[in-house]
């Protein structure tokens, strides 16, 4: 998989793959959601409501593009597209089968974690750009909830690093033939998916958005195709982590029977479920008690994982 | 911490249970009789209009929709000369229907009300007339009491004493 066409022509299907699946999350979400809360979510347009997300395209395409006359109008306008810009270029290292890979990074985890980071600037710049207090606090809300998980995001994900000796995400999901790290590394495991859902900003870490007490947070100013993509950038996300989650801690593309690609996927269809479950039945934390449970509680958490892999590998060798 | 997980479980079992939305252009709710839908104007057992164009409707109405003007045929029997509705501003409280002192305003069982214009609307009395007695299948208003017009003399009603004769000395 060296030859450049080939590569490009990869680097295509992931991207047009990766948008397709988030704009599928939309149907698939709304519909799980109804599933859980009893009901049927959408299911008019097409079978089962499949276009309804068809729908959705045409509707905010065609919405009137709008800036405030008292924004910042340049930031307002690159703010939604460095959430989408980062979170797509965090796909280039995913491993998702053997061949199927953009660049083999050898600090691929490194790179996301860049990247994950780089995130949330969108998100702080366009509560800045749009002058509005209430996006102000979203923006605000966003800066200190990253501050407060993205520490023990990056420690969780060291005990991994530890055992498979590489920052190599093909590498790592090679170090999972006998075992898959989920086991040894529960603990990492569930610090990983609790900062994951921070990182995606999703219910119960929806503080920047936090639509009963911000109106809509950061993107209440937005319309149009430009809050498309703070969506559009928050599936994505949701994809992103899920297919890390996979990757680091159950095998990637590993499993029996059925191709790489397909185990990849279907792995990663389970934990997007899983967010959306987690969705469907928590509410959202208070502020104080995101930043003190990330501080008090994940971040010990996450250390002493570190050192007693540490010490485990230490006594093995 | 645990109950959490305990949440998410919880929410989790719903996958598996019956759906409680009524997919409805398919499948009609079932609407109980006081249901306050669509109004209707009634006549009484002998096929005359029950409005008596008293008002009170159009005065108990709190959005201010009902309009009608009184008239009167050759009787005296007074009737709406028009009688309009804009049911783009009706909220459907009912409180015409307990205003009104003849069972002549009714609500209905009937919610499928869409239009695409806004004058549709505007129902005018030829709309809102019906053919029958609606709830009240029994009750005639003249015959229960009131003056002398074509449907009986005064007296004649139903549980109402004969007229008093004024120029008598017995009781
Ligand atoms: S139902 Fe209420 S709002 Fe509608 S016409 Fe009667 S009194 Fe007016
Ligand atoms: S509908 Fe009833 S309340 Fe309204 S004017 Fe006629 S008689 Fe009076």
């Amino acid at each position: 998989m060296n030859e450049p066409e080939q590569s490009i022509i990869l680097l295509y299907l992931i991207l047009v793959g990766v948008l397709l699946t988030a704009a599928g999350l939309i149907w698939l979400e709304r519909r799980l959601l109804g599933l859980w809360q009893d009901r049927y979510g959408p299911n008019r347009a097409g079978r089962f409501g499949s276009l309804q997300v068809a729908a959705d395209m045409i509707k905010i395409f065609t919405k009137e593009d709008w800036i405030p006359p008292f924004a910042d109008k340049p930031v307002f306008v690159i703010a939604p597209a460095i959430i989408v810009i980062t979170t797509l270029l965090s796909f280039a290292v995913i491993p998702f089968a053997p061949e199927i890979e953009i660049v083999n990074l050898n600090i691929g985890l490194l790179f996301f974690l860049a990247m994950s980071s780089l995130s949330v600037y969108s998100v702080a710049l366009a509560g800045w750009a749009s002058n509005n207090k209430y996006s102000l606090l979203g923006g605000l809300r966003a800066a200190a909830q990253m501050l407060g998980y993205e520490v023990f995001m990056g420690l969780s994900l060291a005990g991994v690093i530890m055992l498979a000796g590489s920052f190599n995400l093909r590498e790592i999901v090679e170090a999972q033939r006998n075992v898959w790290f989920f086991i040894p590394q529960f603990p990492g495991f569930v610090i990983f998916v609790i900062a994951g859902l921070a990182e995606t900003r999703r219910i119960p870490f929806d503080l920047p958005e936090a639509e009963n007490e911000l109106i809509a947070g950061f993107h209440t100013e937005y319309s149009g195709m430009k809050f498309g993509m703070f969506f559009v950038g928050e599936y994505m996300g949701v994809t992103l982590i899920s297919a890390l989650i996979a990757t680091l801690f159950f095998g990637g593309w590993m499993g029996p029977l059925l191709p790489p690609l397909c185990w990849m996927i279907i792995k990663t269809f389970i934990f997007i479920c899983g967010f959306i479950l987690v969705r469907a039945s928590l509410p959202r934390l208070r502020y104080d008690q995101l930043l003190s449970f990330g501080w008090k509680l994940m971040l010990p958490l996450a250390l002493l994982n570190v050192v007693v892999t540490g010490a485990i590998i230490l006594a093995a060798s | 911490m645990l109950s959490l997980v305990k949440g998410i479980w919880t929410v989790f079992k719903h996958s598996i249970r019956k759906r409680e939305t009524v997919l409805y252009p398919e499948e009609k709710p079932s609407l109980h009789p006081r249901w306050r839908g669509r109004i209707i104007l009634s006549r009484d057992p002998d096929g005359e209009e029950r409005c008596v164009a008293c008002y009170l409707c159009a005065a108990a109405c709190p959005a201010d929709c009902i309009a009608l003007q009184a008239t009167q045929d050759e009787h005296g029997r007074r009737y709406p000369e028009f009688f309009r509705i804009n049911f783009s501003r009706c909220i459907f409280c009912g409180f015409c229907e307990e205003a009104c002192p003849t069972y002549a305003i009714q609500l209905t069982n009937d919610f499928e009300m869409g239009e695409y214009h806004r004058h549709n609307f505007v129902y005018e009395k030829e709309h809102l007339l019906i053919n029958g007695s609606g709830k009240h299948p029994e009750y005639n208003f003249y015959r229960v009491s009131g003056v002398s017009v074509g449907a009986k003399d005064s007296g004649e009603g139903e549980n109402e004493e004969p007229p008093v004769d004024i120029h008598s000395l017995m009781p």
